[in-house]
């Protein structure tokens, strides 16, 4: 039978990757450090990001200090603060999030969902993470540098970011711009392979729509970052020309303490407008894949298929084309022409009307199906609580006269913790947990991850949701102390005690999971190949964990897609995409 | 910001055109293959480094769209804030004759690499090799030209800082001259194969991907040129009048 296979497929595309075309390790430096293997780079693009991720988190917890116990900590003064702040919105939105989603889970799962032995330049590959991890460094640098980070806020918007009254005017934000550059150039070199895999390197049987969501979400983010990063390397190009040949690109004429700088005409506009070309579409490069791997991870623990798979592809392609007219949505308040104003408003609000359809798909999986309330799966329904949440304040900032008195609030603050921070770190945390069995060979703890989910969601919600009530009374965000201001009652500040409380609750259930990572490692349950029974290709790897090369001799053979959970008829209640319909259903 | 959409808008084209081309239509739960009866792959048999190349060109002409659009909104910017027409505020630095000079060595240097390209087809080894030399070693001389009309503006007291047409046109020339740079390091890998004498159907790709970005390179430049001299001018004010 398998003659028969080998027969009429050879026409179509290889089997077989030939020995030669794979690259071999050959000392233990090339096969664990300097590695080409897309399974070795996403590790180490995982585990660099999770510990810078760390240091941000420790940072959200001195600001929160800050907030509660104003003025009790000497180590805190102002200019930490707006260095701590920046850091921390950088590093979790860039350093972390991205990286995360795209070289670590996009390095692991693209070449194995798709039934392909590697990525399509394994060498660039591995440039994309030594570079990256060339940013970090870079980026912790400036931690060190003499007068400390920039304290510009992660929107780095001039002309302040780069005048002397800003913390680390000096070296922090030559540091921050060139990490930037370099965290840039590492994407795209990732990026290209990402895409080109996608695109070419599909086992047989794969068609576009054969593929899983998380691929489908990975892939258009991809798509999306190669666009939209270029914009913020322009700005980011162009502020550092300015900061060290005194340029004037973005600077105008300004008077310092009674000096007349030498800048003289540039536009800090432009800045916003660069920055948000690419920093809108940000947003959604950490969205898609958080929602293309919970639409999978929905459909694998409710053992149902997933609702509207078309659909689901649809609405991510068009999310991603949209969300590149709506960038001015964060500019409300900069003066624009209220026409302007009103034409992204409106774009902006399209873009609810594919995100609601897919909140819907999911919900409408959930329906009925058979849930196992698995770790993975706590942490896909908290997502989908806490993106529904945040979702809902973004229609209100998404309308310009809602936006202006909540802009620069706590409300903001607020909203978007909850669509981009806690929630895509949920799918983050579930997919971790449904995922690390096939990586390291072994489960994590259930009932840590359990302990683990549940304080972060509680306590998650324990930081956020106040913040929108604090935003509403007009407390200013980005705001090292707010003294004595008639508009804010005393209670707001022993809402500040709780939720930092809250905070560090959070902060120390991370710790719990970090244990269970290291933990697990050796002591976890080794559960075999496919412990969730999901249908997915890289479930059904020869090894577990996937051996060089991914598969055997001959790569699978895909012959439907990737959701047929519960197809009555069957023995099991899923059926692997590598198994022909007119096989016995063993 | 018009020029950096417009260029979305054509690679959304090209995006949408190659969707449709997908059968997004298909109903996948429907059709599950059986044994013998193969479902179709569905990638091209463009080899991956193409789309690769493909790939960064994309990436690389945003780049260069979002510099041309933040050009077009500081100029627009300015003329709004007082200045008359369109680029005068910017553009007070005269244009070298020198860059003529350089666009003339670009365009052989495209030249040569297109018919070194042409041999590679054909087979013929001693002309890849010389189409290949004649191309790197020109541009070569197009990016010390580059240099040269550096020196002579900034010797004239153009510098950088004093005015931010002068500054837009060290960036223009400069991310340019980095993107030609990083095609002669590529090149002169290929040129070394070819030296040593790497069978000539073994590098055909090879020298199809150089002569691919060169010509990317020169379309670049010839469009570069044509903003800052301000040939461009009519095009933004057609974009204007699109944008309003
Ligand atoms: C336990 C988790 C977290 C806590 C306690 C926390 C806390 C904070 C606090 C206190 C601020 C400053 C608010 C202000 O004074 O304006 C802040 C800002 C910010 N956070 Fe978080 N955060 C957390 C997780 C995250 C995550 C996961 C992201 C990822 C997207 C994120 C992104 C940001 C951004 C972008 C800013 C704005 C920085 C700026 O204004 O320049 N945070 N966070
Ligand atoms: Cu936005």
């Amino acid at each position: 039978m398998a003659e028969v296979v080998a027969d009429t497929v050879g026409s179509i595309g290889p089997a077989e990757v030939a020995e030669v075309e794979l690259y071999h390790a050959t000392s233990w430096l090339t096969k664990y450090v300097f590695c080409q293997d897309a399974k070795v780079i996403a590790i180490q693009y995982s585990v660099t990001a999770m510990a810078i991720g760390l240091v941000a988190l420790v940072l959200s917890w001195l600001m929160r200090l800050q907030l509660a116990f104003p003025g009790t900590f000497s180590l805190i003064q102002s200019e930490n603060y707006y260095q701590f702040i920046t850091m921390h919105g950088m590093i979790m939105v860039i350093y972390l999030l991205t990286a995360l989603f795209l070289g670590g889970f996009g390095n692991y799962l693209i070449p194995l969902m798709l039934g392909a032995r590697d990525m399509a330049f394994p060498y660039v590959n591995m440039l994309s993470y030594w570079v990256y991890l060339l940013a970090v460094l870079v980026l912790v640098a400036s931690f060190f540098a003499p007068g400390g980070p920039t304290g510009a806020g992660w929107t780095l918007y001039p002309p302040q970011a780069i005048l002397s009254g800003t913390p680390g005017h000096e070296w922090g934000i030559i540091l921050m711009l060139a990490s930037l550059i370099l965290f840039i150039i590492g994407f795209t070199m990732g990026g290209l392979n990402y895409v080109v895999t996608v695109l070419q390197c599909r086992t047989r049987g794969m068609t576009l729509m054969r593929m899983p969501l998380t691929v489908w979400g990975i892939f258009t983010a991809t798509v999306m970052a190669l666009l939209a990063f270029p914009a913020l390397f322009v700005g980011c190009v162009m502020m550092l020309l300015d900061r060290l040949l005194g340029t004037s690109f973005f600077m105008p004429s300004i008077v310092q303490l009674g000096q007349q700088l030498s800048y003289s005409g540039g536009s800090p506009i432009l800045f916003q407008h660069l920055f948000w070309f690419f920093g809108h579409p940000e947003v959604y490069i950490v969205a898609l894949p958080a929602f293309g791997i919970v639409s999978d991870l929905i459909s694998t623990h409710a053992r149902k298929n997933i609702f509207g798979y078309r659909m689901m592809v649809w609405a991510i392609v068009g999310i991603g084309a949209l969300s590149f007219v709506v960038w001015a949505h964060h500019m409300y308040i900069s003066g624009m022409d209220p026409y302007f104003g009103f034409f992204f408003a409106t774009t902006t609000l399209i873009i609810a009307v594919p995100t609601a359809i897919k909140v819907y798909n999911w919900v409408l999986t959930l329906w009925r199906g058979n849930i196992h309330l698995t770790v993975p799966m706590l942490f896909a329904l908290g997502f989908i609580v806490t993106f529904v949440n945040g979702g809902l304040t973004g229609l209100f900032l998404g309308n310009v006269v809602v936006d202006v008195p909540l802009s620069a609030t706590l409300f903001v603050v607020a909203h978007f913790h909850m669509v981009m921070g806690v929630a895509p770190i949920f799918v983050v945390f579930g997919g971790i947990y449904h995922w690390y069995p096939k990586v390291t060979g072994r489960m994590l703890d259930e009932t840590l991850g359990k302990i683990h989910f549940w304080v972060t969601f509680l306590g998650a919600y324990a930081i956020f949701f106040p913040m929108h009530y604090l935003g509403l009374l007009g407390v200013p965000r980005r705001y090292y102390e707010l003294g004595a201001t008639a508009f804010i009652p005393p209670s707001a500040a022993s809402l500040n005690v709780f939720i930092t409380v809250a905070a560090l609750i959070v902060g120390a259930a991370q710790l719990v999971f970090l244990f269970n990572l290291i933990w697990s490692l050796s002591k976890g349950r080794a559960p075999g190949g496919n412990p969730w029974g999901a249908t997915t290709l890289e479930w059904q790897t020869p090894q577990t964990p996937p051996g060089h090369g991914n598969w055997g001799k001959e790569l699978p053979v895909v012959y439907r897609w990737a959701y047929d959970y519960s197809v009555p008829g069957t023995e099991r209640d899923f059926v692997p995409q590598n198994q022909p319909a007119s096989a016995p259903t063993a | 910001m018009s020029v950096i959409v417009l260029f979305l808008a054509v690679i959304a084209i090209i995006a949408g055109w190659w969707l449709s081309q997908q059968r997004l239509m298909a109903k996948p739960w429907l059709d599950v293959g059986s044994i013998g009866e193969t479902p179709a792959w569905g990638g091209s048999s463009v080899p991956a480094a193409k789309v690769g190349l493909g790939v960064f060109l994309a990436v690389a002409g945003c780049l260069f769209a979002l510099l041309v659009s933040a050009y077009f909104m500081r100029i627009d910017i300015a003329t709004t804030s007082g200045a008359t027409t369109t680029g005068t505020v910017l553009r007070t630095m005269p244009v070298p004759g020198l860059l003529w000079l350089n666009t003339a060595v670009l365009v052989v240097s495209s030249v040569a690499l297109q018919c070194a390209q042409i041999a590679a087809r054909h087979g013929q080894r001693d002309a890849v090799r010389d189409g290949l030399l004649l191309g790197g070693v020109s541009a070569l001389v197009f990016l010390a030209g580059q240099l040269l009309v550096w020196r002579q503006l900034v010797d004239a007291g153009y510098f950088a800082a004093s005015n931010p047409g002068n500054a837009f046109f060290y960036l223009f020339t400069g991310v340019h001259g980095l993107h030609v740079t990083g095609g002669i390091v590529a090149l002169g890998k290929t040129f070394g194969k070819v030296r040593s004498g790497v069978a000539i159907e073994r590098l055909r790709l090879s020298v199809w991907l150089c002569t691919a970005y060169w010509h990317f390179l020169l379309l670049v430049w010839l469009v570069i040129f044509a903003v800052l001299t301000g040939w461009a001018d009519d095009f933004i004010v057609i974009c204007r009048t699109l944008v309003i």
